[in-house]
């Protein structure tokens, strides 16, 4: 199992009352509750802690992508993960936007991921999203759309990293006559793809294809969805005629890691708590417009999403119970994943060490004992497979 | 009396009618509601004419056609869709969607039409005057600024919706965010073809419309040469529901005077 440092780069000195003026933390909270100041020093804190993981031995670290909310500061990821290849050596940066349907240019993804992927020498990781139901309020862009034009946009991308410029891409809602990026990228044939998803059988569909075998990284869902939708990607690669490797399945999830797991609950509570129910609150009509899901799926994660929908406060305790929340000590932490790694197989685990309101020194030292205490484990695991596999195959 | 429903197939997409009544053909082009229910006002109407109420392609019982973009693939559907009817001299009369669908369809050609009625219809934008953002309300807050009256809402909210009218709503919304979502439920040319319209035209709005604010009835009536502009008193987005009998009186005396 490989370990990736992912961060949401939340606006955490959020003035928690807005909630008794506005219903949301999205689209409509007035950017007047966002002072430059505080985010100057969050923003340099925040690239501080994805160093500080490099450092600490993570394989990889994750940014992220959100628009015109105080739930994430990165509207355009690039910009940090251009920050971070050049303040890192050896791990992997995983750029987890890009949100593809929002974009009149999806061509400047390409040129943007080439990029980075040039000056860090093969280190990046591409995402491809559809970003959430807020961000079509937000820029206008037609959720009844979005499945078509993701589809097209990364058709475009594709071809536009794989085939030899200037050629003509013809599609319906992108037209370009001299598709030729420059830079290439630094990878072959380009680097590998992550798609990030809140849990959709259309997207598992599309993913696991053959011609593509993207890895599929379930996001923020109970351990029970995140079963079932691994589940799903395993039994449509068979039906592909395939098998698929842990490689191609993920799971990002908020996790703090503490000396015990009565201080680990103690130390996370008001800020995962102020993560539920403060910065991810909207009401369903921004979380669902019409055509973000297909009317098939729209009933399915209606009602799964009743579990984090608005509404009722949530607890710590809710949410560890679901596993939703990895909260513990190191040795509850290990038992737990080696337990959901054991049933479910994914091969890539994405903690998100800072959540909500989590100051630094807390974000730095349940990231310090997870990775001194935790990753070695699975190392360790890891190690030990490669040997019997190789001392098999002998 | 209940219209009767019929299914015609037009450019491939097989489509839900409901029809009542003998006289002059007229076609009620509906909202983003939908029109799976033959309602009062269409008894009322049927007393004079024959209403011919069709669910656009993506709405309801209807298909949902490949080549389904925009407005004006509707605009062209209808008129595909009165030459398969064979009517002529029919009366359109459509609401707030069904509006804007009518206005496309009569820039396109009024040859077919004897009238138009446009009821606070979508279509057009002026600037610095929001529309209501219907895809942001709760289904309540819609209820709620859909009616003048709010008891009106308070009634309907307490109705309990069936399982099948969830999905017909869903299924409705989605059509509604293809057609409308951005730019948000006008047409950003239609208002330099509105002059082409050369039937008598009669636009009616509610005094107190919450969903696209009076203030738009001026301006359609400048756009089309000749347009009446009626506005019904203490009346939302719905006169065709809040004040039936306002509205079907208005319509009809503007028929008849337009026949003269």
């Amino acid at each position: 199992m490989k370990f990736f440092f992912f961060h949401l780069m939340p606006y955490a000195d959020l003035d928690l009352d807005y909630d008794k003026k506005y219903n949301s933390a999205w689209v409509t909270l007035p950017n007047s509750y966002y002072d430059p100041k505080k985010g100057h020093a969050l923003y340099n804190r925040y690239l501080d802690e994805l160093e500080f993981a490099a450092e600490m031995g993570f394989d990889g670290i994750g940014v992220n992508e959100h628009h015109q909310n105080a739930y994430g500061l990165m509207p355009i990821p690039g910009v940090m993960a251009g920050a971070l290849v050049r303040r890192t050596k050896d791990c992997k940066i995983a750029v987890l936007g890009r949100a593809l349907p929002l974009l009149n240019a999806p061509l400047m993804v390409a040129e943007e991921f080439a990029m980075l992927d040039n000056i860090s020498g093969g280190r990046l990781i591409a995402g491809f999203v559809r970003g959430i139901g807020a961000e079509y309020h937000s820029f206008g862009a037609n959720p009844a759309e979005s499945h078509d034009r993701f589809h097209e946009a990364h058709d475009l991308i594709i071809r536009a990293w794989t085939e030899t410029g200037p050629f003509t891409f013809e599609g319906k809602y992108y037209h370009v006559n001299y598709v030729n990026t420059w830079p290439r990228p630094y990878q072959e044939p380009h680097p590998p793809i992550w798609i990030p998803s809140q849990g959709s059988s259309e997207t598992i569909e599309w993913a696991s294809h053959p011609s593509r075998k993207y890895t599929y990284l379930q996001t923020f869902s109970p351990v029970t969805v995140l079963a079932r939708y691994m589940g799903l990607y395993r039994q449509q690669a068979e039906k592909y005629g395939y098998e698929a490797t842990e490689e191609q399945l993920g799971w990002s999830i908020p996790t703090y890691c503490a000396e015990t797991d009565e201080i680990a609950v103690k130390e996370a509570r008001p800020h995962i708590e102020a993560f539920l129910n403060k910065f991810l609150r909207m009401p369903v009509e921004m979380l669902l417009p019409p055509g973000y899901l297909s009317l098939k799926s729209l009933m399915g994660v209606m009602s799964a999403k009743r579990d984090i929908g608005p509404g009722g406060k949530l607890t710590i305790e809710d949410v560890m119970q679901k596993g939703m929340f990895l909260c513990g000590s190191p040795a509850t932490l290990r038992e737990k994943l080696e337990q959901y790694q054991k049933e479910i197989g994914f091969g890539y685990l994405l903690p998100t060490m800072q959540f909500g309101t989590l100051p630094h020194e807390l974000t730095k030292k349940s990231t310090e004992i997870f990775a001194k205490e935790v990753i070695p484990y699975f190392r360790r695991k890891d190690a030990a497979k490669t040997v019997r596999a190789a001392t098999a195959g002998r | 009396m209940a219209g009767q429903e019929s299914f015609e197939t037009v450019n491939k997409c097989k489509t839900r009618l409901m029809r009542g009544g003998k006289g002059a053909p007229m076609i009620f082009l509906h909202g983003a509601r939908g029109a799976s229910a033959w309602l009062p006002f269409m008894d009322k109407l049927a007393e004079t004419f024959e209403l011919i109420v069709p669910e656009h392609p993506g709405f309801g019982g209807s298909d949902t056609p490949p080549w389904l973009d925009n407005v004006g693939d509707l605009a062209y559907f209808y008129l595909d869709l009165i030459d398969h009817l064979g009517l002529d001299g029919v009366h359109v009369v459509g609401t707030s969607l069904g509006g804007w669908i009518a206005a496309e369809i009569a820039v396109r050609d009024t040859h077919p039409l004897a009238t138009l009625t446009l009821v606070a219809p979508a279509g057009i934008h002026v600037k610095g005057v929001a529309k209501g953002d219907v895809f942001m309300w709760s289904a309540e807050e819609i209820m709620k600024r859909l009616f003048h009256d709010p008891k009106l809402a308070e009634k309907a909210l307490a109705q309990p919706v069936p399982e099948a009218e969830v999905m017909i709503q869903a299924k409705n919304r989605l059509a509604l965010a293809k057609l409308g979502w951005q730019p948000r439920l006008y047409n950003p040319d239609l208002y330099k073809w509105l002059h082409r319209i050369s039937v008598p035209t009669l636009i009616l709005w509610g005094d107190d419309d919450k969903v696209i604010p009076p203030q738009y009835g001026p301006a359609f009536a400048e756009l089309i040469p000749g347009a009446r502009l009626e506005v019904i008193d203490k009346c939302g987005h719905l006169p065709q529901i809040e004040r039936a009998d306002a509205f079907v009186a208005k319509i009809t005396a503007f028929i008849t005077e337009a026949a003269r």
